[in-house]
């Protein structure tokens, strides 16, 4: 059985956090070119100062969403503070009081992640979103489980749908947010949100790989 | 960057700092450091005006903080919406028992955070309504008025708002009197040179020299297109032309004229473009009844300007009128 422990998925949130920081200036540098080119400063200053707190309050993986979840939606504002704040609040929600994380909980924390969003946001495919990433990456993780796929593939195969999600919004016009008011100017340039959310699966995929690698060599 | 700064990251909690040092006998601090209030907020028996969104747009939008305009404000980070607990902590401040009202700019984030900020004030049984301003015409075509962002118009509506309110007036009439307000009223802007926020570093649009940017946003969103730089006459002519066939505008109507400075925009222009506006509404026989001429709303140190037309009734004309004492806008009938 591929699963990993919740107590060690709290790597997962400091990994997400590390890899915000880093690309802080690449989130930010596409936001500007339709943007205010404000993305990558607000979402390197809510993942870090989550990662003080986490730092000090240390937990499991439902409690490092969680926590960067109150912190997004408390802290940040913006449109990413409540975007991103619902998406980790549902994602911790699908998972709280499991001790293991198997790729069926994980799937729950996916649709969750999505329909949390939803609620709040009326984005739609082919808005250039980053609902054209989340949406696409959950649809081909599901198709793979039902497929019987080993957990990594549902990974991988969500990882590839989240990039070609992202690359597609290069195309597109945006229809909400603050591109929206460009129209035909927006298009031929990632979104940024689409980039993030990417980002944040690849993460994810990454080092669950990486802690479904340690759980086996272990067992 | 030539910036007066310290950390560029510590730079809107240091305009706090300084704001709140600078006017005790207006405005004071609460649990929140990014919430700001009036010293007599909350005022028992007076419906709340709150308001929020980025940082950078000075006196937008704590300048509006005084008697008879904005109880409370929720200051976010540079052009980036205050988060939901920032605006329900200024719901908190502004609720003197007879609800909130809050007025704000139609943007995203401010959207979504405004929405989550509403509930948790129901759970603590505030009634909260809004008002979502979206003067500005080149934003989205007239048909999809939703769409389009708030920008100078904002302040006639939280003059009109906190008027009413001041008035003794109940949720529903301020609410009601707000959103005409800002029903009657139509901005667009032009942009001459960019802005750069702290954090970034360097600006991330240009305007070459000897252009000019016609419909600009308030963040430096792209307007309708860029052109040759023009004079004051033809860019009066060219924005009037854009804004009075709107609503419309028709001859004989009274009107509130406003024009704000973008950020570096001397006011000796202002006044420049002030005198061309004049004439052409002269010549349409469009009376101004009042006109606000300075840098009311800005975007940094953009430079170019916003000019907002408001139409009048016996109402507004009351609310425009009513006395005002704030650090963005101080009138005395």
């Amino acid at each position: 059985m591929e699963q990993f422990a919740n107590r060690d998925g709290i790597r997962i949130v400091f990994d997400l956090i590390h890899a915000i920081q880093e690309n802080k200036q690449y989130l930010s540098d596409i936001d500007g070119a339709i943007g205010d080119g404000d993305h990558g400063i607000n979402m390197n200053k809510g993942f870090t100062l989550c990662r003080d707190e986490l730092l000090a309050n240390p937990g499991n993986l439902t409690h490092g969403l969680k926590t960067l979840s109150k912190i997004l939606v408390m802290k940040i504002g913006g449109s990413m503070g409540p975007l991103y704040g619902t998406f980790f609040k549902s994602l911790a929600a699908a998972c709280d009081g499991v001790d293991a994380i198997d790729m069926a909980v994980f799937g729950r924390m996916l649709s969750s992640g999505r329909e949390g969003i939803q609620k709040i946001s009326e984005a739609k495919p082919g808005d250039k979103t980053l609902m054209d990433v989340l949406l696409p990456a959950e649809t081909a993780y599901q198709a793979a489980v039902k497929t019987g796929e080993p957990f990594r593939v549902c990974l991988d195969k969500m990882v590839e749908a989240a990039r070609q999600g992202r690359n597609a919004t290069k195309d597109m016009v945006a229809k909400l947010g603050r591109s929206s008011r460009l129209g035909e100017r927006s298009r031929g340039v990632i979104d940024a949100g689409a980039a993030s959310c990417c980002l944040i699966l690849e993460i994810m995929a990454g080092t669950i790989g990486r802690l479904l690698a340690c759980s086996s060599e272990a067992s | 960057m030539q910036k007066m700064i310290n950390a560029p990251q510590e730079a809107v909690d240091e305009m706090v700092e300084g704001y709140l040092k600078a006017h005790p006998d207006l405005v004071e601090g609460t649990d929140n450091p990014r919430v700001l209030k009036f010293r007599r907020a909350p005022v028992p028996g007076k419906v709340g005006i709150v308001t929020g969104g980025g940082s950078g747009h000075k006196p937008a939008f704590i300048g509006y903080i005084g008697r008879n305009l904005v109880d409370a404000v929720a200051v976010g980070e540079i052009f980036s919406s205050p988060p939901a607990q920032m605006f329900f902590d200024a719901f908190k401040a502004a609720n003197g028992g007879r609800g909130v009202a809050c007025l704000y700019g139609n943007y995203a984030g401010d959207n979504m955070n405004v929405k989550m900020a509403m509930e948790l004030a129901k759970d603590e049984g505030i009634e909260v309504r809004t008002v979502v301003a979206n003067d500005d015409v080149p934003s989205a075509p007239k048909d999809q008025r939703g769409k389009r962002r708030g920008v100078a118009g904002e302040i006639l509506m939280w003059k009109v708002g906190g008027a009413k309110a001041a008035m003794g007036a109940g949720l529903d009439e301020v609410i009601a009197e707000a959103q005409k307000a800002i029903d009657n009223t139509r901005s667009m802007g032009i942009g001459l040179m960019p802005c750069t926020i702290p954090e970034v570093g360097h600006p991330n649009f240009t305007i070459e020299d000897g252009r000019m940017e016609v419909g600009i946003g308030h963040h430096g969103e792209p307007g309708l297109e860029v052109v040759t730089l023009e004079t004051a006459a033809q860019m009066a002519r060219r924005m009037t032309d854009i804004i009075l066939p709107d609503l419309p505008f028709k001859a004989h109507d009274e009107v509130v004229v406003l024009i704000s400075g973008l950020g570096s925009t001397p006011l000796m222009e202002l006044y420049i473009l002030y005198n061309e506006v004049e004439k052409i509404f002269r010549e349409k026989q469009i009376r101004i009844y009042r006109s606000y001429v300075g840098n009311y709303f800005t975007s940094l140190e953009m430079a170019g300007v916003t000019l907002t037309v408001m139409k009048l009734d016996v109402g507004l004309k009351a609310c425009i009128d009513y006395e005002a004492d704030s650090m963005g806008l101080c009138q005395f009938a």
